[in-house]
């Protein structure tokens, strides 16, 4: 194996060049699906999830890197223990405020 | 250039998909056992489908140039009932002397409960009686975290040899824990729920190709038996080396996979 830890090989302007517009997309759809919650008449009381989202929002542009891991660790369950009963086979996508098993 | 897709659920796929994924030069598949998208009513439901797998997929892959070989297990999904389960390991003996069985798979957690472990541990317990290879599901989501954590403390608690262990689905918050011991590690390019060919480069590129290989997971829901390929483009495009590109699609997967006799890479 020669190359245990390929460097990504393109430099940071034609890794801006290449992706910038796909994810100025994707940011447009973030920023809509927000809009589009702001609309939606309910509950005043913010959905679990949307506090999760708004959470890993904020963690784009702390200036720090490995966002990937902080936002899909912050959208994680932090429990170690086994539950007593799986309560569906689906999951949501955060971990709920009543806990993993609910 | 050829690769090797070692996570799709064909029996879920059309016989086009194979001849696209042939002319983008697949030459290998591997199928681990897993939910069909519904709960099977009976263990003779899997009877049907272990024939399928070890039967029916072959037959059909290999009108392609494509060599077929499967995983048997119950799958977490529906391991919630430990009677039932036990009633379809019952079955995994008879089939296991087919002659494209590679192992156990893809066996795990889903939503990290007390019954799906105790299915684990008693499928860890047979792979390790029957030295067989070993292909884990880790949950989505929220659950994957603390199930993957899970799932490498019970095989440590077993004398399996961790490099004959493949846990799929890694995404960046678990790939370096479980490269860190000793396992292979799967990345599945799934459009929503798992990682796309771009993050899926990005990983390569932070922790390197030494036991990573990535696949499609191409099954009943939104998925994409195209997705490996799509991945080597992804890497072309940002300029790995053909080598690079080689060891994560068609090396790293023949050389765990070929801890098995029973693996034919095809003509790569």
């Amino acid at each position: 194996m020669s190359e245990s830890r390929p460097n990504n090989p393109m430099s940071r302007t034609s890794v801006i060049d290449e992706y910038f517009l796909d994810h100025r997309a994707k940011l447009l759809d973030i920023a809509a699906f927000l809009d589009r919650v702001d609309r939606a008449p309910g509950d005043a009381a913010e959905d679990f999830r949307m506090r999760a989202f708004r959470n890993a929002l904020a963690l784009l542009d702390d200036g720090s890197s490995e966002r990937a891991r902080r936002v899909l660790e912050s959208m994680s369950d932090q429990t170690t223990e086994l539950i007593d009963v799986a309560p569906g086979k689906g999951a949501c996508g955060t971990p709920p405020p009543e806990g993993p098993g609910a | 250039m050829s690769y090797i897709d070692p996570h799709i659920h064909m029996v879920s796929r059309t016989t086009d998909d194979y001849r696209r994924m042939a002319l983008s030069g697949c030459v290998a598949i591997t199928e681990p056992a897993f939910w069909a998208g519904y709960d099977r009513s009976s263990p003779q439901g899997f009877y049907d489908y272990f024939q399928q797998l070890t039967h029916t997929e072959p037959a059909r892959a290999a009108q392609y140039g494509i060599n077929h070989h499967c995983w048997l297990c119950i799958n977490p999904k529906e391991a919630e009932d430990p009677g039932f389960a036990r009633e379809v390991m019952a079955l995994i003996p008879e089939f296991l002397a087919c002659d494209t069985v590679l192992g156990i798979g893809e066996i795990g957690l889903n939503k990290n409960s007390k019954n799906e472990m105790a299915i684990l541990e008693e499928h860890l317990a047979f792979a390790q009686q029957h030295d067989q290879l070993v292909l884990v599901h880790t949950p989505h989501l929220e659950d994957k975290r603390k199930g993957t954590f899970l799932i490498m403390d019970a095989i440590a608690n077993t004398t399996l040899n961790p490099g004959r262990v493949l846990i799929d689905h890694v995404e960046e918050h678990t790939v370096r824990d479980v490269l860190d011991r000793g396992f292979w590690a799967g990345m599945t390019l799934y459009p929503e729920t798992k990682c796309t060919p771009q993050r899926a480069a990005d990983i390569i590129e932070m922790h390197g190709t030494e036991r990573l290989w990535m696949n499609s997971a191409g099954d009943w829901g939104d998925s994409d038996p195209l997705a490996v390929p799509k991945a080597i483009v992804e890497m072309r495009r940002r300029g790995h080396s053909a080598e690079t590109i080689r060891q994560a699609t068609l090396e790293n997967p023949k050389t765990f996979l070929g801890q098995s006799p029973r693996f034919k890479p095809g003509d790569a």
